[in-house]
């Protein structure tokens, strides 16, 4: 049985991880990248009846995991995902984490190999104040969801709304859900078409499919 | 009360716990099933288990925890040990409202086949010549240990295990526990460990047997009644607790400091700390562990290849596992890297089985799983508490 709403909201379970929540169907496998203290895994195991597993980079998220009772592998996507069996999950969740990771081309590869989909949320850079940082302070963008100066920040693959379409689009790699979303994690209600999400939007949050060939290993051949 | 009162013929006294009595091996069972069949198709005509128990098994018998125990350890998890009056091996870990919490969990840890603290070795006397068995024992494995507690297990009425936990040569018998009875593990522990024994690791093991044997007192294995081969088995511990350190922990610890004198004496005696460490370390060994003991349990780690016995793919070992893994390793143990624990971690992934795995920052090396390293004790802890959430107790 699935958590009543109103239990949810009682817990403050973070509206964006809702979204993500929304989007997973009850009974499925999920695989959650970077999964830090454990939130979202939680809420898909406990709210929502998702056998859903984590990786994560920090001893102290995976500490924070394991004591929840998560199953919670200690892992750099950039380094690991390659171990994980082909259509092993239902989902391959990067909720995040994807402007973080070192090759973000190959970890999105990997994503929609290891799952037969991928969930994908990341801080816009083509996002108006972003933008608007830029061009009259001339400064690197300080935004709620882009908070870390640009010398030790861990984001250093940004990109905006259609440079990731476009990057799908080069893959193969098809969007079946897109939702826009404001700073607070709620679904943006200006940005209905992924051309407005991209100057509204400060997060985006991508549901992907590979639906083109693959090898005999059942892996996807990307374009 | 801290045990209970199995009704079994042959089951000894599981409340003679805490070292108190007098027989080092605690309590003691004589196996029905025998003959027990080997691995390598040998039989042994008897079998006895030493063992020892804390806490008490629930009415529903759902909650009792296995430690296995490492190469030179025995069932003296928790209480001083019999022989050298120290405290038990893990006693930081096992006990009243410790990690594995003996008012809430039946613990169990038994002397492995082959060990030399009460269950059947070549220490133990073979019933068709009247001496001991020495190197007519026939070669155990890793599997052999593992059967042995499953039949054990059976003798005392327990069905099944809420945690198989153990390091090292522990971890690999939690390994085959996990593979061998799926239907038996709730949840498993494998800490600083491996699914196969590298070549490294044999040739460590082998520079070890081979001290033992070069010994002239080891007399072919017969040296049962005489002095035994002390120096040898010495040197082999000294080899083999070289392997259970890390090079930063030693130079912390000793570096190049001398023994109890101010220059080098130019001479071969312990001039440096580390080997008076070392000699002191092998000297106290043979004091309480049997030669060929080592000889037979070494053989047993250096047999173990999970993945050879299910076709040479690891994931096969535990497919359709419903047990919980929480897979632990250590940054300075370079016995068991982690690279090790990783391909475990792998193989249960291929199988879509519940892991969690975590490397710990230590310069402990090794033998880290057995101390208290605060962040291993805290996942213990979640992960533990967490399952036996989940299985209701």
């Amino acid at each position: 049985m699935v958590t009543r709403e109103a239990d949810i909201r009682a817990r403050d379970v973070r509206v964006d991880l809702l979204e993500i929540g929304r989007m997973i169907e009850p009974g499925s496998r999920v695989l959650d990248i970077g999964c830090g203290d454990g939130d979202l895994l939680y809420h898909l195991v406990h709210d929502r009846r998702v056998d859903a597993r984590g990786m994560e980079l920090t001893r102290e998220g995976v500490n924070a995991c394991v004591a929840r009772g998560l199953s919670v592998v200690q892992g750099d996507a950039d380094r690991d995902l390659v171990d994980y069996p082909t259509g092993a999950f239902d989902y391959a969740v990067l909720s995040q984490t994807l402007q973080a990771m070192r090759d973000t081309r190959a970890g999105l590869e990997q994503m929609l190999r290891i799952g037969k989909r991928a969930i994908v949320s990341f801080p816009n850079f083509g996002y108006w104040r972003v933008r608007m940082q830029l061009l009259f302070r001339g400064r690197m963008p300080d935004t709620q969801t882009l908070e870390h100066p640009w010398y030790n920040t861990p984001n250093i693959h940004l990109c905006t709304i259609r440079d990731f379409i476009e990057l799908c689009e080069d893959l193969g790699i098809s969007i079946e859900r897109f939702l826009a979303i404001d700073a607070g994690g709620k679904r943006s209600s200006t940005a209905h078409s992924a051309r407005r999400a991209n100057l509204m939007a400060e997060q985006a949050l991508f549901l992907l499919a590979f639906n083109g060939a693959r090898d005999s290993s059942g892996a996807p051949i990307y374009r | 009360m801290n045990s209970i009162a199995l009704p079994h013929p042959n089951y000894v006294d599981a409340r003679r716990q805490h070292g108190q009595d007098d027989d080092p091996r605690g309590s003691v069972l004589r196996l029905d099933a025998v003959p027990f069949r080997l691995v390598s198709g040998a039989e042994l005509p008897e079998v006895t288990v030493a063992y020892q128990t804390y806490g008490a098994l629930n009415a529903a018998k759902s909650n009792a925890v296995l430690i296995c125990h490492a190469l030179t350890l025995d069932q003296h998890v928790a209480n001083p040990h019999p022989i050298t009056g120290k405290d038990g091996w893990w006693e930081s870990a096992v006990g009243p409202g410790r990690i594995i919490d003996t008012n809430r969990f039946f613990v169990i840890c038994a002397n492995v086949l082959g060990g030399c603290l009460g269950t059947t070795g070549p220490k133990e006397i073979n019933p068709a010549t009247g001496r001991e068995w020495g190197i007519d024992f026939p070669v155990i494995t890793i599997g052999d240990m593992v059967r042995l507690q499953a039949a054990f297990l059976d003798q005392l009425g327990i069905p099944d295990l809420f945690c198989v936990i153990g390091g090292s040569m522990g971890g690999m018998q939690v390994l085959d526990w996990a593979a061998r009875y799926p239907e038996r593990v709730f949840s498993a522990i494998p800490v600083a460990t491996t699914a196969r024994h590298s070549a490294q690791n044999i040739a460590f093991h082998e520079v070890g047997r081979q001290a033992i044997m070069a010994d002239p007192e080891w007399r072919g294995g017969s040296y049962y009644g005489g002095p035994g081969p002390k120096a040898g088995l010495s040197v082999a511990r000294m080899a083999a607790h070289i392997t259970y350190l890390s090079e930063a922990g030693l130079h912390q610890k000793f570096g190049r400091k001398l023994q109890d004198r101010d220059a080098l004496t130019f001479g071969f005696d312990a001039d440096f700390q580390i080997e008076s460490y070392l000699r002191h370390q092998g000297s106290t060994f043979v004091d309480r562990f049997d030669a060929n003991s080592y000889l037979y349990i070494t053989r047993a780690m250096d047999y173990f290849d999970l993945a050879a016995d299910y076709g040479g793919l690891l994931a096969n070992a535990f497919k359709g596992t419903q047990a919980r893994f929480c897979v632990a390793s250590f940054t300075s143990d370079w016995l068991y890297p982690t690279a090790e624990s990783r391909a475990i971690v792998h193989a249960l992934n291929a199988v879509a089985a519940a892991v969690s795995f975590v490397e710990f920052e230590t310069d402990k090396g090794h033998d880290a799983f057995l101390l208290d390293v605060p962040e291993f004790y805290d996942v213990l802890r979640g992960f533990i508490g967490a399952a036996a959430e989940k299985r209701g107790l």
